[in-house]
């Protein structure tokens, strides 16, 4: 018996090492590719971030963002973008936020008021979502229905008009990745809350 | 192995005779979805060349290793890393295209030119064949994308690789940049092909009599 396990173990390998072998060169290379190419696609993501601050915080003057890198309660540090008016007025937060969706990981950039009391915006940075279904919640259509919205409470999603002021309506034939959205909405401003509103009586002092 | 055809023949064969959009119907999904503009178009073509012929050389040179069962696992490993490599550069260099493409560019893994040259061609002939093979595959390839591209972009928008050709006067037939106008588009070519084809094989007939 144990002769036979052996046997089928040694043809296992026999059938598969070309496999295992390919497996681990391909790893190696995406390995390289990342480690090369990581921090340029990092760079262009904070690139757009900084772009798209002043629509996602009213008022905010692009110049007069200080980036913070914070704990959320989970222990895990975490970058957000504190956004000033040019007469150094502090305006709200970005946070950026991810988490999986229906097809691969979905980033936002959250956008809040100064007093972490209402979302004043939403840009999805990064998705792979279906095209012509979860893909749409990129547009300006889906994005709209967070401004505005209570960021002191969870928002809800549902399927019908909504009746409540945190209630966002689902895109139809997307559920899951509006579901995603919402959730990691939810879960990155609750994970924030209390060590944002610690920073929020500070001064201004942009680093770009 | 005679009856295999030559590199030659495999480079001619994938632009035109062969070709993966009008012949074979094979890569439709990035030939309706990103030909509404030249540019993610052309870009969409250089992604796949390079996946198609990277994947080709692979394959060519350990097609005297593969197991005939474990082939496609082969393959499809083999594809994925190659596209991964190129979603990554995208993201890196051309950014903007990158967010443009979408899911676009790793469906590249799914388009079946990619497994069914590296089934037909690179898995049972020499290297050298496997890279004309790719080579003139992909050139078809980008030939039909271009077709297609040129005909919405400059129908739907009065431009060509976003440069004015029709003039400020031209209203832009909105529906050509949107899915109905890929289908329509591809229809009307596809239906084109056809017809010159079958013109050019009755010709050929008559001269044979």
């Amino acid at each position: 018996m144990v002769m036979a396990d052996q046997a089928q173990k040694t043809s296992y390998i026999g059938q598969a090492w070309l496999v295992i072998l390919l497996a681990l060169c391909f790893g190696t290379a995406l390995a390289f590719v990342h480690t090369t190419l990581g921090p340029r696609i990092a760079e262009n993501k904070r690139n757009e971030t900084y772009s798209v601050i002043p629509v996602l915080v009213p008022g905010a003057d692009r110049d007069m963002i200080e980036e913070l890198i914070v704990q959320g309660r989970g222990g895990r540090d975490v970058r957000v973008y504190k956004a000033f008016s040019a007469d150094s007025i502090h305006q709200g937060w970005v946070i950026p936020a991810e988490g999986q969706g229906f097809a691969d990981r979905i980033e936002l950039l959250i956008g809040q008021d100064a007093g972490l009391s209402t979302i004043t915006g939403m840009y999805v940075l990064a998705q792979k979502e279906t095209p012509g279904l979860g893909d749409d919640i990129r547009g300006e259509e889906f994005r709209d229905l967070f401004r505005g919205k209570p960021a002191d409470r969870p928002l809800v999603l549902v399927k019908t008009v909504p009746r409540q002021e945190n209630e966002i309506r689902a895109l139809t034939g997307a559920t899951i990745s509006s579901e995603s959205v919402t959730d990691i909405i939810n879960s990155a401003i609750e994970n924030l809350r209390d060590v944002l509103r610690a920073h929020s009586g500070r001064g201004p002092t942009p680093q770009r | 192995m005679q009856d295999q055809p030559t590199a030659l023949e495999r480079f001619i064969n994938g632009i035109l005779p062969e070709n993966p959009v009008y012949r074979q119907l094979l890569g439709m999904c990035p030939t309706l979805a990103v030909t509404n503009g030249m540019e993610p178009a052309m870009t969409m073509a250089g992604a796949t060349a390079f996946v198609l012929i990277s994947a080709n050389i692979i394959v060519s040179l350990i097609r005297g290793l593969l197991k005939p069962h474990l082939r496609i696992l082969v393959f499809t490993l083999t594809i994925a890393t190659f596209v991964t490599i190129t979603d990554r550069f995208l993201a890196a260099y051309m950014y903007e295209m990158s967010k443009q493409l979408g899911p676009y560019v790793p469906l590249i893994i799914v388009n079946c030119l990619i497994i069914s040259r590296a089934e037909i061609c690179a898995s049972k002939q020499s290297l050298g064949v496997a890279v004309a093979d790719g080579v003139g595959m992909s050139l078809g390839f980008a030939l039909a994308l271009a077709s297609i591209a040129t005909v919405r972009e400059i129908l739907g928008s009065g431009t060509w690789f976003s440069l004015p050709v029709l003039g400020s006067g031209w209203p832009g037939w909105g529906i050509m940049v949107l899915p109905p106008g890929a289908f329509l588009t591809l229809g009307l070519l596809l239906g084109g092909a056809e017809w010159f084809g079958a013109r050019r094989a009755r010709r050929a007939l008559t001269v044979g009599k």
